[in-house]
């Protein structure tokens, strides 16, 4: 427990890889051999611009999409920056340069001119590769209570129950509709969150974004059903650059879940979102992923770079805003879900589980920017890793001179399985206010070779065993999903260790 | 019926077991004593199949069946049940969860029904009354902020509710007091039943004036080297271990005197 008072930034970085070999090594190594399950293809014709980035292709994505004059001018904007910068290098993440010339910024599958107006219009194809995944979009499959943004590559093909969230008021479409019916919303708070040149990557999706997902909660309006986004990529060389803005207006509140998968391909694959929340006095968004890009191969081949901007602007008053991520694809990840606690009162969360297994890294975290006065935040990550996996948390909590009473907890902890991964906690603490109380925790343990024997003491499969400890491990923050979510989390993590026991 | 033959065991290349043999009838009560390094807990973990320690000779013959070539969760399938000197903690996994997924493993390997939660907890909370444990650690994670005497406890409460063959109990008593040690000893001793063995593994003869055995093994260098009924335990106590390893070494030094030519 720490009070800091104290006007000096603190850091303190830790690290720990673990030695010593594990006793079942041979159980625990074919345990965490694993099939990726959502690693096919599907065959569609496809409207693709050609490979590259200049003002050209910006300037045809933003008529493909048919949008009006400033978003342009603000896309280009944000291309111009983008030019000036350079790729940030401070992760503890390693990959080759990515060619930015080399990848296809825009590929919808074909359909009618405006997009699908109903289910109906939807190629089929497109529909049985959303079932395959577990998201029917079908009127009598749909999932009971949740209604479904099904983005595919560049574009939205279908979102459900949109009339029945339309009686409450609650406006949820893809991004590309929501400029078209709702240009004043998107104006108003567009890249108020996070800017166009924020950041390398945030500036890129600035200039490329294609689609994504909008939400609108009305003043006093309390969602009714769970609202979700399932993200695809499909098309080779595609990058994936969607954005997503969800406004919680005054009382408001809304649960939103984020799923992706995509198929098993030799080449890295680039996804760089942008995602911006705002929550006005009294509101609340919890907003919820379970990422499951493809990973790699067990030698690292392939596998979705995950370079993603997140945050949320608690702008209001008693706003709260609370991420929760499980993390178990992409071969890297590099990502910070944030809150600034602008409004008094208000309270951000950070909910975190990174799984990296093989030689996946994780380089993720999140920042909490403490402004308003009596500004609660709690940050709690489990990462988790294993074979060759390097697991980062990258954690700023700063207290500005003008947030009397503000509050963090913040708890790391990090669980090894084997003896060739790695686990690293940066969390900085940057306190400006004498009445702040900042309390870090972190712990690191390894799957024991005790732990293990204790439970197959006990007629307890290895399997079984592991994907017991790895589940108590995470269940603090497996408690804050969805439920039905937090059931596909478990069966997720239990899929990315799974194997057969020698 | 356990039958152990001339058993040798080594951890990271070093010997520890020289030579054991014991055999224990069904319903039989033995009790391993010796001092500390003696190998009375690597006996234990080698009966149980921990594959830290390597069988480098000898058998193990349990009922018929070559005990040794099963994994560990298969003896404990089979019935074989260890009582940890050291229980584990499993941060996160409430005891309910573990016991039951525990039960229910033991149970399927045994042709019986699993359990549903109702018929689970009613089992676990009569169990849980016997031992004297409160309700609450069903729901608290496995041995975590356990005291010492919890988590023993915990321990006899997994050996009611599998209902082993054979159980052995590694040094059960130790960081106990006496409140605590009887009523341990009394959940063990109900448990005592003709068709259930167990080796009791004790440092202190105070143990078995709670869990009386049927025989009495005192161990050193890896070898059982005395063998008698309750009163060797009370003979030990009166001289020490200091007894047998003089003993033991004097036959040592004579059998290699011997051995020359």
């Amino acid at each position: 427990m720490m009070n800091a008072p104290t006007s000096a930034p603190t850091s303190t970085p830790s690290s720990a890889s673990i030695a010593s070999p594990a006793r079942r090594g041979d159980a625990i190594g074919a345990f965490l051999e694993q099939d990726y399950a959502a690693g096919f293809e599907t065959t569609l014709d496809t409207d693709t611009v050609p490979k590259g980035l200049s003002e050209d292709v910006i300037r045809m994505i933003s008529a493909r999409k048919g949008e009006p004059e400033w978003l342009l001018d603000w896309r280009l904007e944000a291309y111009r920056h983008w030019l000036t910068m350079s790729p940030p290098t401070w992760a503890a993440v390693q990959f080759p340069a990515v060619d930015f010339q080399d990848i296809v910024y825009y590929s919808a599958p074909k359909s009618k001119k405006d997009g699908p107006k109903s289910l109906d219009e939807v190629d089929p194809e497109l529909l049985r590769t959303f079932e395959k995944l577990g998201v029917p979009l079908h009127e009598r499959a749909r999932l009971a209570g949740v209604a479904v943004d099904a983005v595919f590559d560049s574009v939205s093909v279908a979102t459900t129950f949109k009339k029945e969230l339309g009686a409450h008021g609650v406006i949820f479409c893809s991004f590309s509709e929501a400029v078209k019916e709702h240009p004043e919303l998107v104006r108003k708070y567009l890249g108020t969150v996070v800017p166009p040149g924020d950041n390398f990557y945030a500036a890129l999706n600035s200039a490329v974004f294609s689609d994504g997902s909008f939400v609108f909660i009305p003043k006093g309006v309390r969602c009714p059903m769970e609202l979700s986004t399932y993200f695809r990529i499909n098309a080779r060389d595609t990058g994936q650059f969607e954005r997503t803005l969800i406004i919680a207006e005054e009382g408001a509140s809304v649960s939103y879940l984020e799923g992706c998968t995509a198929p098993m391909r030799d080449e890295n694959q680039l996804h760089a979102a942008v995602v911006e929340l705002i929550a006005l006095d009294d509101a609340k968004i919890k907003y919820s992923t379970v990422q499951n890009w493809y990973p790699g191969d067990k030698d690292g081949k392939g596998g979705i770079y995950n370079f993603v901007t997140k945050r949320g602007d608690c702008r209001g008053a008693r706003s709260h805003i609370s991420w929760t991520q499980v993390e178990t694809g992409s071969a890297i990840t590099w990502k910070y879900p944030s809150v600034i606690l602008r409004g008094d009162d208000s309270v951000g969360d950070f909910h975190s589980v990174a799984l990296t297994n093989n030689l996946q890294q994780a380089d993720t975290g999140t920042k909490m920017i403490h402004m308003g006065r009596n500004t609660r935040s709690t940050i709690l990550s489990k990462g988790i890793s294993a074979g060759r996996g390097s697991n980062t948390f990258r954690g700023l909590v700063k207290i500005t001179p003008k947030a009397e009473g503000a509050r963090n907890y913040t708890q790391c902890d990090s669980l090894l399985i084997g003896d060739r991964c790695a686990a690293h906690t940066f969390p900085t603490i940057e306190v400006r206010h004498p009445t702040a109380h900042v309390e870090h925790e972190a712990t690191t343990s390894r799957i024991g070779e005790d732990q293990l024997f204790y439970a197959m003491q006990r007629g307890i499969s290895a399997e079984d065993a592991v994907s017991m400890i790895v589940n108590g491990f995470c269940r603090e923050v497996f408690k804050e999903l969805p439920m039905e979510f937090a059931v596909e989390a478990q069966k997720l993590l239990g899929v990315s260790l799974e194997g057969s026991v020698g | 019926m356990l039958k152990i033959n001339n058993l040798h065991a080594a951890i990271d290349g070093k010997a520890i077991l020289k030579g054991l043999n014991l055999e224990v009838a069904d319903g039989e009560v033995h009790a391993i004593m010796g001092p500390n390094g003696s190998g009375k807990s690597t006996l234990a973990q080698v009966l149980a199949g921990r594959e830290t320690f390597t069988v480098t000779d000898g058998s193990v013959d349990w009922n018929g069946a070559d005990l040794l070539a099963l994994p560990a969760e298969e003896r404990a399938r089979a019935g074989l049940f260890l009582a940890f000197q050291y229980p584990v903690e499993i941060p996160g996994v409430s005891n309910a969860y573990f016991l039951k997924a525990a039960v229910n493993a033991v149970r399927r390997h045994r042709g019986l029904p699993e359990y549903d939660a109702m018929d689970f907890l009613a089992r676990v909370k009569a169990e849980m009354k016997a031992v004297g444990m409160k309700e609450e650690f069903l729901y608290r994670s496995v041995n975590e902020g356990f005291s010492g005497g919890e988590k023993k406890r915990n321990e006899v409460l997994q050996m009611a509710l599998l209902e082993p063959r054979l159980a052995v109990l590694d040094e059960t008593d130790s960081g106990l007091d006496i409140d605590a040690l009887k009523i341990v000893a009394e959940g063990v001793n109900r448990l005592r039943s003709p068709a259930r063995s167990m080796i009791v593994i004790t440092h202190y003869q105070r143990l078995l004036d709670y869990i009386v055995p049927d025989k009495v093994h005192v161990l050193s260098q890896g070898r059982i080297v005395r063998s008698g009924g309750r009163e060797l335990a009370l003979e030990l106590e009166e001289h020490g271990y200091g007894w047998i390893d003089a003993a033991q070494g004097d036959k040592a030094g004579g059998a290699s005197a011997g051995a020359r030519p």
